[in-house]
C-alpha cells in the first residue's frame, strides 16, 4: 500500500476551552473521494480547514504527501501549493476579474509568465464551462458560475487535492447542479477530493467513503452504500432520519 | 449694520494671494502625513509590541491634544531646547512654515493611521482564507488583496480628513504664516470689518472643500468600478 496522502493522526483542535475537534484520526489516499457530514457545529469544516492550515491544530500530527503542518511557513506554502480549497462563501477576489483571479496565483505563487497563466486560466474556465465570462467581475456573475469560478480558480494551480467546505449551502437551489456536475466530473477524472457537504445524491454517487462527525469526532466512516441504508451508529440514524426524512 | 461690496471685491484678490500658501500646507502636509499614517499602520499591524506600542502612544497623544496646541508646542517650545537648534531639523524648524508643516502632518499622519486600520480590517477575512489557501504570501495577500479593497473602503472617511486638514491649515495664521487666513487677519485688523472678510473667506474655504469633495468622489467610482453592474 503506498503512503496516504493525507494523515491525520490523534488531532485535536481549541478554541478556547471549546473543543472543536476530538482525537481525528483520518487517511486519505490518492484519488480517493471523501464526502464528510455531520450536523452543524459538528467540526468538519474545522477538520478540513486543518489539512491546509487555515485552523492550526492543538496536538496531533497531521501529514500532507510525508510532509508534517508544523509552525514552518515554508512546509505550510509546500502543502498550500498542493491542496486547492473551496469556500462556501465563494471569496472571490472582488476587484479583480474572473480572468485575473484565475491568473494571480499561478503568476505570483507558481511564477508563470502572464501569458502562461492566461492560458491556464482559459483551459479551467473551459472546463468549468463559461470561458465567456472571463472579463467580468464576480459580482456580474451568478452564484452557481461564482463557484464554478471558484473550483478554476483552484484548478489553476494543479492541486493534488481539492478541499470543499460546503460548496454548494450559499447557493440558490436552481444553481447547485451546475456546482456538482462539476464536482462530479473532477472526481471522476481521478481528482482526490475531500467535500464537506450535506448533497447526500452527491454522496451516494461519487463517494469511497462517508465520514460523519458529531461533537468534534468522527463518529462512523462507511462506503456510502452502507453509510445510508445501515448506519451502525445512534447519532448517525438520529442524523439520517432528520435530513432525509422529506 | 452694514455689508461692504467693494471693500470685499477689494479684499478678494489680497486673500487669493494667500493661496499657494494654503494649497502647500494641505499638499506637504497631506502627503508627509499619508506616508507616516502608512508607517504607523504597519507598526500597528505587527504582532510586535515594540512596533504596535509606540504607534499606539504617538496615535493617543496627537489625537489627544488640540491641534493648536500642537502648533504652539512646536513653533515656541522645541527652540528651547539645545540639541534642536544643533541639529540637522533646525533650518527647518527654525522657520514657521517648517514648524506648520510639522504639526499638520503629526496631527493628520495619527487619524489617517485609524483610517487606514480601520479599512484593512474591514476587508473580509475569507478573501485573505482564499488568498492564503492558494499559496500567496502575507505580503502577497496585503499588497493584491488587501491594500487594493482597503482604498476604497477608505476613501470617505480619508476624504473628511483631508478636508478638514484643509481647515486646519487656517491654524499656521497664528505662527506668523500669511496664508488666506493669515492675510484675511491682516486685513481685518485694518479695516475693522470682520464681517465682510472673513464670510468670504469661508466661502473660498467652501469652494475648495467642493472640488476636494468631487476629487474624491471620482476616485471612489473608479476604485469601485467592479462593484457597478
Amino acid at each position: 500500500m503506498t503512503q496516504p496522502l493525507i494523515q491525520m493522526q490523534n488531532v485535536d483542535k481549541f478554541f478556547g476551552s471549546f473543543q472543536a475537534l476530538k482525537n481525528i484520526n483520518l487517511e486519505v489516499h490518492k484519488g480517493e473521494r471523501i464526502v464528510v457530514c455531520g450536523p452543524s457545529g459538528s467540526g468538519k469544516s474545522t477538520m478540513i480547514r486543518c489539512i491546509n492550515r487555515l485552523e492550526k491544530h492543538n496536538s496531533g500530527k497531521i501529514l500532507i504527501g510525508g510532509r508534517e503542518l508544523t509552525d514552518s511557513e515554508k512546509d505550510i506554502d509546500a502543502v498550500r501549493r498542493e491542496v486547492g480549497m473551496v469556500f462556501q462563501s465563494f471569496n472571490l477576489f472582488p476587484h479583480m476579474t474572473v480572468l485575473r483571479n484565475l491568473m494571480l496565483a499561478p503568476q505570483l505563487v507558481r511564477k508563470n509568465n502572464k501569458s502562461k497563466a492566461k492560458e491556464i486560466a482559459m483551459k479551467y474556465l473551459e472546463r468549468v464551462k463559461i470561458p465567456d465570462q472571463a472579463n467580468k467581475y464576480p459580482s456580474q456573475l451568478s452564484g452557481g458560475q461564482q463557484q464554478r469560478v471558484a473550483i478554476a480558480r483552484a484548478l489553476c494551480m494543479s492541486p493534488e487535492i481539492l478541499l470543499f467546505d460546503e460548496p454548494t449551502s450559499a447557493l440558490d437551489p436552481e444553481m447547485i447542479n451546475e456546482v456538482l456536475e462539476v464536482m462530479e466530473d473532477l472526481a471522476n477524472e481521478g481528482m482526490t477530493m475531500i467535500c464537506v457537504t450535506h448533497e447526500m445524491g452527491f454522496a451516494r454517487s461519487v463517494a469511497d467513503r462517508v465520514i460523519f462527525m458529531d461533537l468534534g469526532e468522527i463518529v462512523e466512516e462507511a462506503s456510502p452504500q452502507e453509510f445510508f441504508e445501515n448506519p451502525k451508529n445512534e447519532r448517525t440514524k438520529l442524523f439520517l432520519s432528520q435530513i432525509l426524512s422529506h | 449694520m452694514s455689508f461692504d461690496i467693494s471693500l470685499i471685491l477689494d479684499s478678494l484678490p489680497k486673500m487669493l494671494s494667500g493661496i499657494g500658501l494654503t494649497f502647500q500646507l494641505l499638499i506637504l502636509s497631506g502627503v508627509l502625513g499619508l506616508l507616516l499614517a502608512f508607517v504607523l499602520l504597519l507598526m500597528r499591524l505587527t504582532e510586535k509590541w515594540y512596533f504596535s506600542v509606540p504607534a499606539q502612544v504617538f496615535i493617543y497623544v496627537f489625537r489627544g491634544t488640540p491641534i493648536l496646541v500642537q502648533i504652539f508646542i512646536i513653533y515656541y517650545g522645541l527652540p528651547q531646547f539645545e540639541a534642536i537648534r544643533e541639529s540637522i531639523f533646525w533650518p527647518i524648524l527654525r522657520e514657521p512654515f517648517g514648524c506648520a508643516i510639522l504639526a499638520l502632518t503629526l496631527n493628520t499622519g495619527a487619524y489617517v493611521s485609524e483610517i487606514l486600520r480601520g479599512a484593512v480590517l474591514a476587508v473580509d477575512r475569507g478573501l485573505l482564507e482564499a488568498g492564503s489557501a492558494l499559496g500567496l504570501s502575507r505580503s502577497q495577500r496585503f499588497i493584491y488583496i488587501t491594500s487594493p479593497l482597503a482604498i476604497r473602503l477608505g476613501i470617505p472617511p480619508y476624504s473628511n480628513d483631508v478636508i478638514s486638514l484643509l481647515k486646519s491649515t487656517a491654524l499656521a495664521s497664528t505662527i506668523t504664516i500669511f496664508d488666506m487666513m493669515g492675510i484675511a487677519r491682516t486685513i481685518v485688523a485694518e479695516t475693522y470689518a470682520p464681517y465682510e472678510i472673513f464670510i468670504s473667506l469661508a466661502i473660498i474655504y467652501m469652494i475648495f472643500t467642493f472640488f476636494i469633495q468631487k476629487g474624491f468622489g471620482y476616485f471612489e467610482n473608479f476604485m469601485s468600478r467592479h462593484i457597478k453592474k
